[in-house]
């Protein structure tokens, strides 16, 4: 049971890891972290380490894409 | 330097990050095994000063002195972004958060969320040494969760309940008074931030000594220190292009 979740979620880590990789628009991509970010947490979950987890949680899933968000807005200028 | 002596260097540097990693890890413990020096370590000392969750007494007990250097990179890495992003007078002026609707769906959902995260923030903060989490995540957490305003408020509304200056000072001061408690203690005839207060009774939310203190002064350096350095990338994104030269 253990072994079969440990598993999965390291699948949806990979997953989600290729998913940041091949999204091409830093926009985009910050999205993609977040997620990537998400199924982190929940590993960290599984192998038993929730402050690791709450601290991937906060700064990988929220906190890290915002700023990648922002920087991308103010580089690109407005949208015309 | 060319094309082919920047490969080379970049393979023998590869190849010997690669080498050392074998080496690591064909002397890892299998994984999920029964040996588990640092836990056995670890855990005499946690009983010992009533700190339930290991992990804080590991940040704030057993290695209290890399935790302040740790506060120290995340306050230098603030005042960085401070000195780099800060707008202008004249770009402060220019500051027009652009009025987007905002789906009511959304705001509903973030000003249910608000109270929640932020309640959830200061419980994180204040049981960081009995439950998961501690000061740095406690911080966080509060800090995202103030950020609600902004998605389902407004930007004056986040603005306005963001005091800038005091966050500054709120960061400083957590650092400082964490460093004080260290130089107390040694002060008390311990070393530099050994845990000189009485620990009481494991579980207690008075409990474990310097522990929560150090735990809530970080939270207290972290919300700001964060707070500061969103604020800095927020404004900065909300520039109106154009106006200024």
């Amino acid at each position: 049971m253990t072994t079969a979740l440990l598993l999965t979620v390291l699948a949806l880590v990979a997953f989600a890891g290729l998913a940041v990789v091949v999204t091409g628009d830093p926009a985009r991509q910050a999205i993609t972290l977040s997620l990537f970010s998400l199924t982190l947490t929940v590993l960290f979950l599984v192998l038993q380490a929730p402050d690791v987890a709450l601290s991937e949680l906060v700064v990988g899933a929220a906190v890290v894409p915002l700023l990648v968000m922002l920087t991308v807005r103010k580089v690109r200028g407005p949208k015309p | 330097m060319t094309l082919r002596v920047r490969t080379a260097v970049c393979l023998l540097g590869a190849a010997g990050v690669a080498v050392l990693l074998a080496l690591a890890f064909f002397k890892m413990p299998s994984f999920g095994g029964d040996w588990h020096p640092y836990r056995d370590l670890v855990r005499p000392i946690g009983a010992l000063h009533a700190t339930p969750n290991l992990i804080s007494s590991v940040n704030f007990d057993i290695r209290a002195l890399d935790t302040l250097g740790e506060e120290s990179i995340v306050a230098a890495s603030v005042v960085g972004v401070l000195s780099l992003l800060q707008p202008s007078k004249e770009e402060r002026k220019s500051i027009e958060p652009a009025e987007r609707p905002v789906a009511s769906a959304v705001k509903l959902a973030g000003y249910l969320m608000l109270p929640v995260t932020v309640l959830l923030g200061l419980d994180v903060v204040l049981h960081g040494h009995l439950t998961p989490g501690g000061g740095f995540q406690g911080g966080v957490v509060l800090v995202t969760g103030w950020h609600l305003l902004y998605i389902s408020g407004s930007y004056p509304a986040l603005a306005r309940l963001r005091p800038i200056d005091w966050c500054e000072y709120a960061e400083a001061a957590g650092i400082g008074l964490y460093a004080v408690t260290g130089i107390l203690g040694l002060g008390l005839g311990t070393e530099f931030l050994a845990n000189f207060l009485p620990t009481g009774q494991a579980g207690a939310l008075i409990s474990a000594g310097i522990v929560p203190v150090l735990s809530i002064l970080v939270g207290i350096a972290v919300a700001g220190g964060f707070l500061v350095l969103l604020a800095q990338f927020l404004e900065q994104s909300l520039i109106r292009e154009g106006s200024d030269s």
